[in-house]
């Protein structure tokens, strides 16, 4: 099948080196200490996390540092055939543990002492991806949830098909059978917290399919952080008062310079 | 704030909307110089000359000073650290604290308090309700129950962590203890501020608001002081049998909360949660003002959850804000 046309557009119209376009939003879910929605193009994904909490099985509680949980699970109804899919399948236990391993990489455990964080993500619209799309998710709610954390993990994958690397394949894609990297990168840092592929690549292809997907964890992180900042600031000129009340007074005549002409 | 949006038909979208952009404008002029915001991996200007102490929210990087958290970066001489809004409750000293017990263990009570772990409060620490001084005996142990139970909602201060790092929990005053016939409200703990006053009775409504530092806030009825009721207790001991009655009659009617009561806690805490909803900062005075606004737009108190006295609240507010500062000059 050809997947990059003569013309170099992939099948949804996209060139090889294109994104989806990426969409978050922040507090989907009310109950939970932190939340976010994280889109890639028809993928769509949420996440919730609760905590840190006490340690619900005394058992798994560790002295010196937080317990991660993670629970990766797919909506019926994200998938085209809807088919009843039993809660702990092998798919769905291995992406939990990538997850998990990824974000307890980035979160300092270490300030959290006997307690837990559990993450739960829910895809609800699979198009390819979900697993870096579920990483992502997680991270803006983890930041939401106010959680200490070394750098905001981002995730993109990267396939190399029709002898062109392709970064952030779709589904239809991603089940031609060819190589999928999924990387996952602390971008401040520089480092690497998550790398998976399927299939084989010799290591020359391999090297700029990495650095292809690379790329695109960074425009991520770039728009995560851009999206957790609006919200911060969001929340902080909501509720403080307190900023206004401690003010200079030189500050003050000129606030009032500009409102009440605002207020005419 | 979301899943409030959903409710508002369109002209009350824009109102809303408009109404949060002007508190945004009229907050990001003021601090603009004062306050610097940070996301997680921001480095925060330092002069490393000076020497720096790192406080929490920080971390080291190669040799520059690195935001953990997203949150506003505070500077005290020489200690530099980040504050977050959304997150749990980071207990202080002498904090006063809304819980629920979930536990009765062996010597002590763990309570839920919106902190990483359960909190503690022992036996020891707390005043028995015969308000005598004295040991703790192995009946007092075995009589926990009586005291609290699980599901039980307490009130108490923050002692302090104990070695081991668990939070530990005080009740030694009349004022501290079991909270009966009223409603318990979870709200984000960055909306209370610690204060000098957490517990009020608010008269005209003969209802007692208490606004945890854990964000837990508990409108009841209004209890008297226990004083007085000791008093009852001695008397009907000194007269003998004509006062049992009296003093039965008078458990009735202790147990039974006048409706007009319970419309005011119901008033309270509706205005307490419209105003979490939109991320207010709690005081008392904004809470009354609310109330206050509702009883003159004579709404029944279930329309105070919708979405008009919503956005309705929010142009308060932003009247409310614009007015004090002009008074400030």
């Amino acid at each position: 099948m050809e997947f990059v046309s003569p013309e170099g557009l992939r099948l949804d119209g996209r060139r090889p080196m294109e994104m989806r376009q990426i969409r978050a939003e922040i507090g989907a879910v009310s109950s939970a200490d932190g939340s976010a929605v994280f889109e890639m193009g028809n993928t769509k994904v949420i996440a919730a996390v609760y905590g840190p909490r006490e340690v619900q099985n005394r058992g798994q509680q560790l002295n010196d540092q937080a317990l991660v949980r993670c629970e990766y699970s797919m909506a019926n109804f994200s998938v085209g055939d809807r088919a009843r899919r039993p809660k702990g399948d092998r798919r769905s236990i291995e992406i939990s543990l990538v997850i998990r391993q990824t974000m307890e990489a980035c979160i300092l455990t270490h300030l959290m002492p006997r307690s837990q964080i559990d993450i739960f993500v829910q895809v609800l619209q699979a198009d390819g991806g979900t697993r870096s799309a579920c990483i992502n998710a997680a991270t803006l709610a983890l930041a939401d949830a106010g959680i200490p954390m070394r750098d905001l993990v981002t995730s993109c994958s990267a396939g190399y098909l029709n002898s062109t690397p392709l970064l952030d394949l779709n589904y239809v894609e991603d089940s031609a059978g060819g190589p999928d990297v999924t990387v996952g990168i602390l971008p401040k840092l520089d480092k690497v917290t998550l790398l998976q592929m399927d299939a084989k690549l010799p290591k020359e292809t391999f090297e700029d399919v990495m650095e292809l997907a690379i790329q695109g964890c960074k425009a991520v992180a770039q728009y995560i952080r851009e999206v957790s900042t609006q919200n911060f600031i969001f929340l902080a000129s909501v509720s403080q008062l307190s900023v206004i009340r401690n003010l200079s007074m030189l500050h003050i005549s000129y606030l009032l310079a500009q409102t009440n002409e605002w207020s005419i | 704030m979301r899943e409030l949006q959903v409710g508002l038909n369109q002209t009350q979208k824009v109102r809303l909307q408009s109404a949060l952009r002007q508190l945004e404008e009229l907050s990001s002029r003021v601090s603009n110089s004062s306050t610097a915001s940070v996301t997680v991996a921001d480095t925060i200007p330092v002069n490393l000359e000076d020497g720096v102490l790192k406080g929490h929210g920080t971390t080291e990087h190669n040799g520059e000073v690195v935001a953990t958290l997203c949150g506003v970066v505070e500077r005290v001489n020489k200690l530099v650290y980040v504050r977050t809004l959304r997150a749990r409750y980071k207990p202080e000293i002498g904090d006063i604290i809304v819980g629920r017990v979930i536990e009765v263990a062996p010597k002590r009570w763990r309570l839920e308090i919106n902190f990483s772990q359960d909190a503690v409060l022992m036996l020891s620490s707390m005043n028995l309700p015969d308000g005598i001084q004295r040991r703790r005996t192995a009946v007092d142990e075995l009589n926990m129950r009586s005291i609290f139970e699980e599901n039980n909602v307490i009130c108490a201060e923050v002692r302090g962590f104990q070695h081991d790092g668990s939070l530990h929990l005080q009740a030694r005053s009349q004022k501290y203890g079991k909270l009966e016939r009223g409603q318990l409200l979870t709200v984000p703990p960055y909306l209370v501020k610690r204060r000098k006053q957490h517990f009020h009775y608010l008269e005209q409504y003969g209802v007692d608001l208490i606004l945890g530092c854990n964000g837990f806030i508990w409108v009841g009825e209004h209890i008297e002081a226990n004083e007085d009721e000791m008093m009852i207790d001695n008397k009907s001991e000194e007269t003998g049998k004509p006062d049992l009655k009296f003093t039965a009659l008078e458990m009735q009617e202790k147990a039974f909360t006048p409706f007009v009561t319970r419309r005011n806690i119901c008033l309270i805490a509706n205005a307490v949660r419209v105003l979490s909803v939109l991320g207010f900062n709690l005081s008392l005075e904004v809470i009354i003002d609310t109330v206050e606004a509702s009883s003159s737009l004579n709404l029944d108190i279930k329309d105070m959850l919708g979405a008009e006295f919503c956005v309705l609240t929010a142009e308060r507010e932003v009247k409310r804000r614009i007015t004090l500062i002009k008074k400030k000059c």
